[in-house]
């Protein structure tokens, strides 16, 4: 292993030294785990994107005469819901909702999380303590807690969900961006450009960001399967996306009362919510690897 | 070290005041007033305005917070707007069986999770070692609630061997025990692929150090190799193991809802949908507070384990 790797790496090596994102995506290309998952993925997305074109029927139209049809039944390869509706199309159009309610709140933490962090980071002093004490706080509760109990109190919706999700993963990346911040900052190249007469703004974006976004980026990509299963989780408990619409925790929440009847059909929307999941999961460790972040 | 662990048990105060913070703005979060949902349609503004007076719903915000955290310091949490009965005791009833699940999925994530994790440091690279970092993946990638449905389908509905609702109605401990199997199990798989990611990993820190070499060098046996490399990851796996316990008693609302188990989780749901805010709130406090404490108590117990830490 260590020999073949050697032998590979030595030409490039002699050349001219790979960059550091050339490396990373050379290491990518060559992990399955990751690519697998990133393909999947792929999928995934394109079918969310593609679903109104994909889905053979109206994701919302029902037969009473046709309810809880087998998977495999004529006309609706993955069978029928308690209502009779297509299970091919709804988990299609699903998708798309699950995807909106668990990728939102990750990147509104992203954008938010990483300001707050950086500036509590790089300014220190008081307003680290302020904004940090105040992040401890939402560490007080478990995710699920707390996810639930400010969707409970705001009631149904998809808004309300997007908002307390977001509340669940703002305080997460603001920790991650702060401590990479305080690392960072410390560095002596960074006292160097100080050194040298570049302005707080220059060294932000130029010094800092640079060094810091890898461990933020990595660190949101973890969290996203989390989001995925609480965002479906909520809508799950009736305080999600409100019925007629199709959204995978929805739908295994109406499909429950039918596993009497029809033990496949209602284990579906709770398998896409898994396959989503594990992919994104397995992406993140892959990056993590390739990126050599360690945590 | 005293002035470490006097810091830390400080550090818990304003943790605790700021939960209590969060947990009072829910009520003011609720859209609409908290009374008007739950009074019936027909009752005049005379009586609706009584009603907020008795619950103290019309003084300002600050007062409101400061006389309901005083009545919260003596364990009086309100009474619930749909039963009239006082939240504590509620709460407390559901906090028993909550407690049981979470030590009981606890438990078996805990033995499974460290037996695994270890094993597959020890056996790096090898078939057990790939089982164990599958169960890893999976674990936390299944959703749990659909893990749950799928336990029920599987050994209720086609199997008929365990019961897939509630608590027994009747106090028989084989009953009982019956109908924890299916909840520990559901809830047992987040754990059990955290627990065996980061035993994994802790073992693996050690056994590549040098100490471990040189003492496969003096010729030492593998149960003794293998005796100093948990004692010396202990400290690591404390965390995990208390931190994990703590999300089991606050996680389990969802898996909590699919098998109907009576615990805080099903109190807190069923609290959602008759817009009973005390309840809401007290459930969310007295869990937040035990998680807290939790954390606290897992601190302190590594600084005793590890004093190196106290020096931080």
């Amino acid at each position: 292993m260590a020999v073949s790797v050697a032998l590979v790496e030595a030409p490039a090596v002699a050349a001219a030294p790979m960059s550091y994102w050339r490396t990373v995506a050379w290491r990518l290309s060559r992990d399955r785990a990751t690519l697998v998952a990133g393909g999947v993925l792929v999928l995934i997305a394109l079918s969310a994107v593609l679903a109104p074109w994909l889905a053979p029927y109206d994701p919302s139209a029902g037969s009473i005469r046709l309810r809880l049809a087998e998977v495999g039944a004529p006309g609706h390869v993955l069978g029928t819901d308690e209502q009779g509706r297509d299970m091919l199309s709804r988990l299609l159009w699903g998708g798309r909702m699950t995807l909106v309610a668990g990728l939102t709140p990750v990147l509104v933490a992203l954008v938010l999380g990483a300001g707050l962090g950086v500036a509590a980071g790089y300014v220190g002093g008081i307003t680290n303590t302020l904004i940090m004490r105040t992040m401890d706080i939402f560490y007080a509760f478990p995710a699920v807690l707390l996810a639930i109990a400010i969707s409970g109190a705001l009631g149904p919706g998809l808004a309300n969900t997007l908002i307390s999700l977001s509340i669940v993963f703002v305080p997460r990346v603001v920790r991650v961006a702060e401590s990479a911040t305080v690392q960072v900052k410390g560095l002596e190249y960074i006292a160097a450009a100080r050194a040298s007469g570049a302005g707080v703004r220059a060294i932000v974006r130029h010094h800092l960001l640079a060094n810091v976004l890898g461990p933020i980026l990595v660190f949101a990509s973890t969290q996203v399967s989390l989001s995925i299963i609480l965002a479906a989780g909520l809508s799950f408990l009736g305080l999600g996306v409100t019925p007629p619409a199709a959204e995978w925790g929805l739908m295994l929440n109406t499909l429950r009362q039918s596993i009497y009847v029809n033990a496949i059909v209602p284990a579906l929307p709770g398998l896409a919510i898994f396959i989503t999941s594990m992919a994104f999961n397995l992406l993140s460790d892959g990056l993590r690897d390739a990126m050599e972040i360690r945590g | 070290m005293w002035v470490y662990v006097g810091r830390r048990l400080l550090l818990a105060i304003p943790t605790l005041l700021g939960a209590s913070i969060i947990v009072f703005a829910m009520v003011h979060l609720a859209p609409g007033d908290p009374i008007s949902a739950v009074m019936p349609a027909e009752s005049s503004q005379a009586e609706i305005e009584a009603t907020k007076r008795a619950y103290g719903f019309d003084r300002p915000l600050p007062v409101q917070y400061l006389v309901w955290l005083g009545r919260v310091a003596q364990g009086d949490l309100g009474k619930s707007v749909a039963t009239r009965r006082a939240v504590i005791l509620d709460v407390r009833d559901a906090l028993a069986n909550s407690l049981v699940l979470a030590l009981s999925s606890s438990l078996l994530a805990f033995v499974l999770g460290m037996a695994m994790g270890l094993l597959a440091a020890f056996r790096q690279g090898r078939a057990l070692d790939k089982l164990a970092s599958a169960v890893a993946v999976v674990g936390v990638s299944v959703p749990h609630y659909w893990a749950g449905i799928i336990l029920i389908i599987v050994f209720s509905v086609q199997l008929n061997w365990l019961p897939a609702m509630g608590a027994a109605n009747d106090p028989g401990v084989v009953e009982y025990l019956r109908h924890i199997v299916l909840p520990t199990v559901a809830l047992a798989l987040i754990p059990l692929g955290v627990i065996t990611r980061v035993v994994r990993s802790a073992a693996l820190d050690i056994l590549n150090q040098e100490f471990v070499l040189a003492l496969r060098a003096k010729g030492l046996g593998a149960r003794r190799v293998f005796s100093h490399v948990v004692k010396n990851s202990a400290p690591q796996i404390l965390t995990v193991l208390g931190l994990q316990f703590g999300f089991q008693l606050g996680g389990s609302v969802l898996v909590e809802a699919v098998f109907s188990w009576p615990g805080t989780g099903y109190l807190l749901n069923l609290a959602i949908f008759q817009r009973d805010i005390p309840v809401l709130q007290g459930v969310i406090l007295v869990l937040a507070t035990f998680f807290v404490l939790l954390n606290l108590a897992v601190d302190l117990l590594q600084t005793l384990i590890d004093p190196r830490i106290a020096r931080h």
